[in-house]
């Protein structure tokens, strides 16, 4: 078995409003700073032993598919690296 | 035939629920949602409130606790279920219903009250309304915009599964009569078959007179029938 930390990163599907995102570059603007658009994520850090990168990654998915991201509005990435 | 209203961590809409469901003569019971679904279960809400704090997302955690798998089972069945609010938000993370309610427009809690209009009375818990009925029922939520997939939604139309959209006084469906940016101004709607629905205003909280108006009345009659 191998130490793998996963790294997810789930984020609005392109066209899905996101208000939060849109309230802090116009704070951002406020501030003085010129920017074309902000998007905003959620990232999670999965520490898991598998056998392999692969079955890591694997595992990741499937608690990503489950849980941590809702597919009716989001798109995610999983990248997996030995801790 | 006892109607069972789930209670997680964070549920504030359960106990009035249960004194609108009561008012109307219908038997209903606060179940736990560790204790699973009774067997003797007649119906279901899934009411209002923060379940789990929000966490993740709104309904996201409660809509994959165990309980909600009897429900499921249940709903298959064809126990009427219900979610309110955090149970709409609840009803749609647990694909009992289509699409997914998200981060108001406004990207504020909104505590207001609203018009919706009677899209579709065909149904058990609208049967008590005329099509194209104007209601007044309250809002309040911070992730009520109802989205979903064009395709999807386009779908949702043609089978006549949105229950209610938000509109004017007069009944007319704006933009401005939209308080969350839903799309179409969806406010609620049914899962596959017509005894599963969702929505984000609370027909619980005008359902008892004292309040003064009881236009909720009819949608928790569907557990009376």
């Amino acid at each position: 078995m191998t130490a793998y930390t996963a790294t997810v990163t789930v984020r609005l599907k392109g066209g899905v409003l996101d208000p939060e995102a849109e309230t802090t570059q116009r704070a951002l603007e406020r501030l003085g700073f010129e920017l074309e658009d902000l998007r905003s994520a959620d990232q999670f850090e999965l520490d898991i032993e598998a056998d392999d990168a692969e079955a890591a990654g694997e595992r990741a998915e499937e608690m990503t598919e489950r849980l941590l991201a809702n597919p009716t509005i989001h798109d995610y990435d999983v990248d997996i690296e030995q801790r | 035939m006892t109607v069972s209203v789930l209670q997680f961590g964070g549920s504030n809409c359960d106990r009035d629920t249960v004194a609108a469901l009561d008012h109307l003569g219908v038997d209903a019971d606060l179940v736990w949602h560790d204790d699973g679904l009774p067997a003797e279960t007649s119906g279901v809400v899934v009411p209002g409130g923060f379940s789990y704090g929000d966490y993740l997302r709104a309904g996201a955690m409660a809509a994959r606790s165990p309980i909600m798998a009897d429900v499921k089972e249940a709903a298959e069945n064809g126990t009427p279920v219900l979610g309110i609010c955090n149970g709409a938000q609840i009803g749609c993370e647990a694909r009992l219903t289509p699409g997914a309610f998200t981060t108001n427009e406004s990207a504020r809690f909104q505590c207001e009250h609203v018009h919706v209009r009677v899209e579709n009375a065909d149904t058990p818990f609208t049967q008590a309304y005329e099509e194209g009925e104007v209601i007044e029922l309250p809002i309040a939520h911070g992730e009520g915009r109802f989205e979903i997939d064009d395709d999807e939604l386009d779908r949702l139309e043609d089978d006549d599964r949105v229950l209610f959209r938000y509109c004017d006084a007069e009944g007319d469906v704006t933009e401005g009569a939209n308080p969350n940016g839903s799309k179409h101004n969806v406010a609620g709607v049914l899962g596959e078959h017509d005894h599963v629905a969702v929505l984000m205003p609370h027909p619980e909280r005008v359902s008892l007179p004292d309040v003064g108006i009881t236009d909720g009345q009819g949608v928790l009659q569907a557990f009376g029938r």
